[in-house]
């Protein structure tokens, strides 16, 4: 974990319909509620039409461009395994993959929570209180989806 | 115009852009490029102020614009953009970051940040509202650093303001002209870098989905070897393998337009096979006025327009439109009937096909359509797959209702 005043960065990728945009969006309403700044951005051109998807998340005290640079990623999360060689290059040398392989997905009450689990796996590697994580959660999604999601997240943060 | 670098910006200069408007009397735009609408930065929220009570004051020399009044109007825009340009000297939505005078950067909207993490150390003039520009604040400011530049993405709109008024700036090279600006980007041009950039690996391109009701119709235009041209919306995939089925895409409506102006130009034995294809809430956007224009002046060897209607504008969001019978909440309102718009027009050849239930069905009618040398409309309608249980719910709502 870099120090405080370092901006932490995590590229959130995957293929349109599989939530990375999700994702994306609850892993920076986490480091919001932290009370870091934070930015996110992201590609999606037609991003329900099956298609490369990808977002950015940078937080920390100050985040200046919402983009992170090439090569630069502290983590990368990838949704497919598809997928993992088009991001790569985002990731900085030593930083760390998130990938589907690190669960067992059959443990999911429903499959389209692995982008919530897979931010369960990244949760073990951030300074952010799972508390917030469980709020950012409750807070994206309608209530009926509240306990698969939050059973999805414990997989990946309590393995 | 105003450049946001941020979503706060965004935020306080819609405010600020009500607020020249209103002193001015006058148009402000709020340039959201792309990275700016698909970023999303915190924000602190103002007060709302209440807006004024509506009421009509008459000014007829300010707003109807015939000769004898746009002529003195002419004279007030150019006497309102030097107040605004003198303005924005002084008072203007500008920033100045202090550092080393070695390097000075001038920049604008999302390059600012890029800026700000690429050169740390650089002194910093970013410009929020860039036209008119504050050429003396450049002027001042590009006295005060040894070496200043200009970073801004696309074309050189700053730096050609600046050497108009004779300011010394340096541009970026070339290349980076091309394509967004990220940090590594900023990075290479501060240093000067004219190395090649490396090669990404490609990602998956979109697809129609499977199952959608489109892609009949794509088959069939593919299969039929027709000339295609096309509009905007999720159908433009049309245009990739494995349909390949879409030769023209330039603006909403455009299809109609293009599809009579191919007809009427090219030679008979291709015009007969060109085809106009445009999706529902595109047709009601931008496209009855093509479809009055085809009735008005049909080509020799009439035209064939195909309106692929799925009931909602799936490629945005699955909104509401004028052809759905449902306001944007959903709630029920007049419906504009697409059959009927045609019929009404005078066009006589109107068919309606259900490209998933009978998927030879637009095979059939495209080739008897296309075998005629009249005016033709078919509309394939069939729900988009990702909103057809929501409008079927909310269709039973209607009827109960």
């Amino acid at each position: 974990m870099p120090g405080n005043s370092a901006v932490v960065n995590v590229v959130v990728a995957g293929l349109g319909g599989q939530g990375v945009l999700k994702a994306s969006g609850i892993l920076a309403d986490t480091a919001f509620r932290a009370g870091l700044d934070v930015k996110k951005s992201e590609i999606h051109g037609m991003s329900q039409r099956g298609g490369s998807v990808s977002s950015d998340v940078r937080f920390g005290e100050r985040v200046f461009s919402p983009m992170v640079p090439l090569g630069e990623a502290n983590f990368l999360v990838v949704l497919a395994a598809s997928q993992v060689e088009v991001a790569r290059p985002v990731l900085r040398p030593g930083g760390v993959l998130i990938h589907p392989g690190l669960l067992d997905e059959t443990q999911l009450t429903n499959k389209r929570s692995l982008n919530v689990a897979l931010l369960g796996v990244l949760a073990r590697q951030l300074d952010l209180a799972d508390n917030l994580w469980h709020a950012a959660i409750r807070a994206a999604l309608p209530e009926k989806l509240h306990a698969a999601n939050l059973q999805a997240f414990a997989i990946g943060r309590n393995p | 115009m105003l450049e946001p670098s941020d979503s706060q910006e965004a935020y306080d200069y819609t405010l600020l852009a009500i607020e020249i408007s209103e002193r001015w009397r006058i148009p402000v735009l709020l340039r959201m490029t792309t990275r700016i609408c698909h970023s999303a930065t915190l924000l602190r929220t103002q007060a709302q102020l209440a807006p004024p009570p509506p009421a009509f004051v008459r000014d007829v020399p300010g707003r109807v614009m015939i000769p004898a009044y746009a002529r003195p109007a002419h004279q007030r825009l150019r006497a309102k953009l030097a107040e605004i340009a003198a303005w924005n000297e002084t008072d203007g939505p500008t920033q100045v970051v202090d550092g080393d005078r070695s390097l000075g950067i001038v920049t604008s909207g999302i390059s600012y940040q890029h800026v700000r993490e690429a050169a740390a150390r650089a002194r910093v003039l970013k410009i929020g509202l860039s036209y008119p520009p504050p050429v003396e604040t450049m002027r001042r400011f590009a006295a005060s650093v040894d070496r200043c530049l200009v970073v801004e993405e696309g074309d050189p709109y700053l730096y050609e303001a600046a050497r108009t008024a004779g300011v010394a700036v340096e541009q970026k090279p070339e290349m980076y002209r091309f394509g967004e600006l990220n940090v590594s980007r900023v990075r290479r041009i501060v240093a000067g870098d004219l190395s090649p950039e490396p090669a990404l690996p490609a990602g998956k391109p979109p697809e129609l989905c499977p199952g959608c009701p489109h892609r009949n119709v794509f088959e069939a235009l593919r299969d039929l070897g027709c000339i295609v041209a096309g509009d905007i919306g999720c159908y433009t995939l049309g245009v990739l393998p494995p349909f390949s089925a879409m030769d023209t895409c330039v603006c909403m409506g455009a299809a109609i337009g293009v599809g009579l102006g191919l007809r009427h130009s090219l030679p008979p034995e291709q015009a007969r096979k060109v085809v106009s294809v445009i999706g529902d809430s595109t047709f009601v956007h931008s496209g009855i006025t093509g479809l009055v224009e085809m009735v008005y002046n049909p080509p020799a060897t009439g035209h064939v327009l195909v309106i692929l209607d799925n009931g909602t504008t799936a490629m945005t969001g699955m909104q509401e439109h004028p052809g759905t019978g449902r306001r944007l909440d959903h709630q029920p309102t007049g419906r504009v009937v697409f059959e009927d718009l045609a019929r009404t027009l005078g066009i006589r050849n109107v068919f309606t096909v259900d490209p998933i239930a009978d998927s030879d069905s637009i095979t059939r009618v495209l080739r008897e359509a296309l075998g005629r040398d009249e005016l033709s409309v078919i509309i394939a309608r069939r729900p988009c797959l990702l909103a057809a249980g929501s409008i079927k719910l909310r269709e039973k709502k209607t009827n109960a209702g």
